[in-house]
């Protein structure tokens, strides 16, 4: 028998979290810091040795299956295919760039950085669970388990009303985990009334004969979660007033990786256990999809405060990840899940480098900068690499996805297309608006004197942006593992790829 | 591969329109990939390498242009050597992205259209890096100059050598950034800063129409690469065709600062002038150009696409014309002057196969000659303390002896001096546009002579008449390493119109353009070179008598006519703009600030109050939140409840 990677995964990060948290604290000074480091540090060796060892092709791999609750059918079953090992890997490539970044950023808040990076490890360990998690009930318990550490790294560290947005956060997500339970025990009904007996493993949830009416309702409850989660307008305001409060290094943990979790459980759970209701819902959710693209643009544009600004960029590009996800066909999807990834490093590097920026200035009003790029030529220029990323410019690795989600719309309808383009010009004003007024212009008084990036400061961002380049040209080894993925989601909702309307045969006649 | 040995007769022209069929690059795959990789690398050192590249990163960067250029020597007699129908090179470098039936290679393709692209980029500038070692001498920050040109010239080769519209994006924007870089350069200047932003929003706009072209392409022919979509547009339908051309249309008036998307190119000017001579003149505005002619295969099979293209390159033509009339600043003159020459070349490339190699003749004489005269007003303002009101000059041709004879040449070729190398480009393009349309070939007459008049306005008011210098200003020359690059290329300027010699261009791009049947005029070609040496003098002369003869005023007069007023105001470009969209714009986003505050948020959470209500008291109760959670569980198990039951009852 072969070992359960997986589970030696997942239990890494955690064992590290829990010794950070249980070193004595006459071992002060970098060493919690330095062991929660190594951890993470382990872990990504640990996935990558896993990701080598992948094979491009269909199906899950390394798979593990235990029954866990039989009464419920619930098993502890992990296992990935290429869009839980995308996620995976962002996941443990995130995690140590944060703290690396985050070295002095725990030091003044409540527990202290040992604290942070205890919590940040156990999140990372439970965000492996949520994306290896073929089994709706242990997604359900990781998926709810996450709030956790990040409660407790929002409302301890950060800015002075963070406790505020803490409680908000998680109200705002225990109300979606609340809703979806429901179709969670709703699915556990139908199961039970069939042939097998109760059962979560999502393989056997997807062969399930769910009534339309049932299936639809419990969609909506898997969706609602997700949209949340994601975040996507209506349900978007607890991100920019999170964000604005926690520090660099949990926002992006937030965001980049955390978030994905909606979009994830769009494909795994409503694509894959509810095609029918996921085709019944498409109309709606690609107009609310749409509407978050801009509505998170245009409110990026009129934001004042770096952090919330950077917020509704998300927005704005969650609505494309959303829009490729149900637009139902391979450039969409494989689109959506890229951006996934791509969005992942691309806002990392932009909170990072904003938040070295904030941390200097000790605010995040826009109007407290100005002309930075006098000051400080390095900071200026990494958050420009990060801005443009963010823009999709080509040659950064947000550019192919954000193209194959836009193809993606076009294949599914042109006018869907022609709005959802117009982010990319609202994305150029937000992004080079936001540079102009804190990097250009007169020196600022407040930032006269500033110091520029540190050789810490810049190697925590240096992997992020040789990523992104990389990527942007090659980034084709990712989407090798995502296509074979894609190909099973659009065999499971039903859809094929329309032909094109003109082919070899015709030109020549 | 599709390869097709017959060439697809359009419908209605009756003339063959070639198909794009690169067959192996062999031994020129080499210079092939350096003549983009070396200065790719360059940019990648200078930006990358930091202060200790200070010394000498000017010298690096010019070094890699100019090897780039020795690469299109190599690859262009290569070219040369090789029979006619062998002349489309491909080399495929690797799958950049690979989806369901899509596939988009990051290949090249070089062929007679990108060949004299190439010479032009790396020609001009390699001019323009040696011209630039001198202007930037005492910027602190030169060194980072040579790395955004070298990026500069790495993405504009990556654009005329991609062999898929996705490539040619990659260079694209590649340019749209470099631009963006390189207007904002002296970014402590507001004024700057604003105007490389707004050149960068105003492209993205231009941008729509490509990504949407790419998505039609997309559906309609299941790929995006010239060679496959040039085989297969002969089987879609026109009404899909002129959509593309149409979406290739408004990415082309975006990177060509075409109506109406033209107010950013006069705001560029606030970078340094090389860059306006290289990006701004003589390169990445003609971009619109090359993807227009690059596209024949889409545009020969829309009548309606073509049209457009013809329009808005003649109101464009007229507008620039106008604006230059009008303007005091050097430069914004010569850039009126610019967007009003393109607008000739996409006139050109509307009027079909008969008007694509003439577009592309034109695009290079006035590479040559715009690019020698912005550097020449680049010479004019180092020697007057970077003045750039016209109104200050006077009386230079005495001081800068060197900058007023090539200047002067740049003078004759865009005026259309008989001999001179606009003369056989202009007129080229007007006589082909009598023969295709009159009303268009009018108004391109028409421009000629405002031309005429603007360019002598221009000349007159900077080296001749009495001196309004500034006080402490005294001209002088400046250094070789500036009047060589513009002897150079007053040299070219004079002898562009060599490459019509035998209709040697025409031939030479036949297998990328097409072979165009005689048009028949009315009236012999040279009694419409006369006509048009006729109008231009009017100009000249109309120039003559109202600035040549009179004093100039050193303060721009306020009384003026409605035509000069609406003139330098650049025909109310940014006031629509700003009516249109930036005001509305704004208030949307007011709006929604509040709407997101009170509405989305406040009616999502109950009210707002609440929540801060909550949070008080969870605050006070140290530990308040553990209670809440546990309270939102129990609250959470007694829904699961009532679903069992409800589900259960149903």
């Amino acid at each position: 028998m072969t070992l359960p990677w997986l589970t030696i995964l997942l239990l890494l990060p955690i064992l590290g979290s829990v010794v950070v948290a249980l070193l004595p604290a006459r071992l002060g000074g970098p060493l919690p810091k330095l062991v929660g480091l190594g951890f993470s540090v382990l872990t990504l060796v640990l996935a990558i040795g896993i990701a080598v060892a992948y094979q491009p092709g269909t199906g899950l791999q390394f798979a593990e299956e235990v029954t866990w609750i039989d009464l419920f059918g619930a098993h502890y079953a992990l296992g990935l295919d290429g869009i839980g090992l995308t996620l995976v890997l962002l996941t443990v490539i995130l995690t140590p760039i944060v703290m690396l970044a985050s070295w002095e950023d725990g030091e003044t808040g409540r527990w202290g950085a040992k604290g942070l990076f205890a919590w940040m490890l156990a999140l990372e360990g439970l965000s492996i669970g949520v994306f290896a998690a073929t089994d709706v009930f242990l997604f359900y318990v990781f998926f709810e388990a996450t709030l956790i550490p990040v409660y407790f790294m929002v409302a301890g560290y950060g800015g002075p009303r963070r406790v505020q947005a803490a409680v908000k956060f998680l109200l705002y997500s225990l109300a979606g985990g609340l809703v979806m339970l429901a179709s969670v025990i709703g699915l556990y009904v139908v199961s039970a009334d069939s042939e097998g007996g109760p059962t979560y493993l999502v393989s056997e949830l997807a062969q399930l004969d769910i009534g339309t009416a049932a299936g639809r309702w419990m969609f909506v409850g898997f969706f609602i979660a997700f949209a949340i989660k994601a975040p996507m307008f209506p349900v978007h305001t607890w991100l920019p007033d999170t964000t604005e409060q926690a520090t660099p290094g949990t926002s992006v943990l937030l965001v980049s990786v955390l978030d994905k979790i909606g979009t994830f459980g769009m494909i795994r759970f409503c694509l894959e256990i509810f095609p029918e209701a996921s085709r019944w819902a498409t109309p709606v959710v690609i107009v609310l999809a749409v509407f978050s693209i801009l509505y998170g643009a245009l409110m990026a544009i009129g934001s004042q405060n770096i952090s919330r600004l950077i917020a509704y960029t998300s927005v704005s590009h969650f609505g494309f990840i959303v829009l490729g996800i149900f637009v139902m066909n391979s450039q969409g999807l494989a689109g959506a899940n890229l951006y996934m990834f791509n969005h992942g490093l691309s806002t990392a590097a932009l909170f990072l480098v904003t938040g070295y920026l904030i941390s200097r200035r000790g605010s995040a009003r826009i109007e407290d900068f100005g002309g930075v790029e006098k000051v400080a030529p390095v900071l200026a220029g990494l958050m420009l690499v990060a801005g443009l990323s963010s823009l999709a410019l080509p040659g950064l690795s947000p550019f192919v996805s954000e193209l194959l989600v836009m193809v993606g719309a076009f294949v599914y309808s042109p006018w869907v297309a022609a709005f959802a383009v117009l982010g990319i010009v609202l994305a150029a004003i937000y992004v080079l608006w936001l540079y102009q007024r804190t990097m250009t212009g007169p020196v600022h008084e407040g930032v006269a004197g500033m110091r520029d990036l540190g050789l810490r400061e810049i190697g925590a961002l240096a992997p992020l942006v040789a990523l992104i380049v990389a990527l942007g040209f090659y980034p084709q080894p990712l989407l090798d593992v995502i296509n074979p993925a894609v190909d099973h989601t659009m065999s499971q909702v039903e859809k094929s790829d329309p032909r094109p309307t003109v082919t070899e045969g015709e030109a020549q006649e | 591969m599709i390869s097709t040995a017959i060439d697809v007769l359009a419908a209605e022209g009756g003339h063959s329109i070639p198909l794009v069929e690169p067959t192996s690059a062999g031994s020129l795959a080499l210079p092939l990939v350096l003549v983009i990789a070396l200065p790719a690398v360059g940019a990648a050192i200078l930006l990358l390498g930091g202060r200790r590249t200070d010394a000498w990163g000017h010298l690096l960067g010019t070094a890699a242009v100019v090897g780039s250029f020795v690469c299109s020597l190599w690859l262009f007699l290569g070219l040369l050597g090789r029979g006619e129908e062998e002349r489309q090179l491909g080399l495929d470098l690797w799958t950049w992205f690979a989806t369901g039936r899509w596939e988009v290679k990051l290949g090249l393709l070089y062929d007679p259209l990108s060949a004299l692209f190439l010479l032009l980029i790396t020609g001009v500038g390699a001019l323009i890096h040696v011209y630039s070692i001198g202007y930037m001498e005492h910027d602190v920050r030169r060194r980072r100059f040579f790395g955004y040109l070298n990026l500069f010239v790495a993405a504009m080769l990556v654009l005329v050598l991609s062999s898929d519209y996705v490539g040619v994006f990659l260079g694209w924007e590649g340019v749209g950034l470099a631009s963006y870089l390189l207007i904002g350069f002296w970014q402590h200047k507001p004024s700057a800063a604003a105007a490389s932003k707004k050149a960068f929003v105003i492209n993205r706009v231009g941008d729509i129409g490509l990504s949407l072209g790419v998505g039609l392409m997309l559906v309609t022919f299941g790929t995006t690469s010239f060679d496959e979509v040039s085989a297969l547009t002969s089987g879609a339908s026109a009404g899909v065709m002129t959509a593309i051309g149409l979406l290739l249309l408004l990415a082309a008036c975006g990177k060509s600062a075409q109506f109406p998307l033209q107010s950013w190119l006069l705001d560029a000017m606030e970078g340094p002038t090389p860059v306006s001579a290289l990006i701004h003149a003589a390169t990445m505005v003609t971009a619109g150009v090359y993807l227009i002619v690059r596209s024949q295969f889409v545009f020969e099979y829309s009548d309606t696409a073509r049209l457009a293209v013809a329009v808005i390159g003649t109101i464009t033509l007229l507008m620039g014309a106008w604006i230059g009339c009008a303007k005091d600043d050097i430069k914004k003159t010569l850039a009126g002057s610019t967007m009003s020459q393109i607008g000739y070349m996409v006139l050109a490339s509307g009027l079909g196969v008969a008007g694509y190699a003439f577009a592309i003749f034109h695009l290079l004489t006035h590479g040559a000659f715009k690019a020698n005269m912005f550097l020449g007003a680049g010479s004019v303002m180092h020697g007057t303390d970077d003045d750039v009101d016209m109104r200050h000059y006077g009386a230079l041709q005495k001081a800068m002896p060197v900058t007023f004879l090539t200047f002067a040449m740049g003078y004759l070729a865009i005026i259309g001096f008989p001999g001179f190398s606009g003369f056989w480009s202009k007129d080229k393009i007007i006589e082909t546009a009598l023969a295709e349309s009159p009303v268009l070939g009018v108004c391109a007459l028409l421009g000629a002579g405002v031309t005429g008049f603007y360019m002598t306005r221009l000349m007159l008011m900077t080296f001749f008449g009495p001196k309004r210098w500034e006080p402490g200003v005294h001209p002088h020359e400046s250094p070789k390493v500036m009047t060589f690059p513009l002897v150079a290329l007053a040299a070219l300027s004079v002898l562009g119109g060599l490459l019509l010699l035998n209709d040697w261009i025409v031939t030479f791009l036949a297998p990328v353009t097409g072979e165009a049947e005689e048009h028949h005029l009315p009236v012999p070609p040279i009694l419409i070179s006369a006509l048009v040496v006729l109008v231009v003098a009017l100009g000249v002369a109309l120039a003559f008598v109202l600035f040549g003869r009179r004093e100039v005023p050193r303060e721009a007069p306020t009384e003026v006519s409605f035509l000069t007023r609406a003139g330098r105001n650049e025909l109310y470009g940014n006031e629509v703009n700003d009516t249109l969209v930036v005001g509305p714009g704004k208030q949307l986003t007011a709006g929604l600030a509040t709407f997101d505050r009170a509405v989305v948020d406040g009616g999502a959470m109950g009210t707002a109050a609440s929540i801060g209500g909550l949070s008080q008291a969870l605050r006070r109760a140290q530990n308040g939140f553990v209670r809440s959670y546990a309270l939102s569980l129990l609250a959470g198990a007694a829904l699961v409840l009532l679903a069992l039951v409800v589900v259960n009852l149903a």
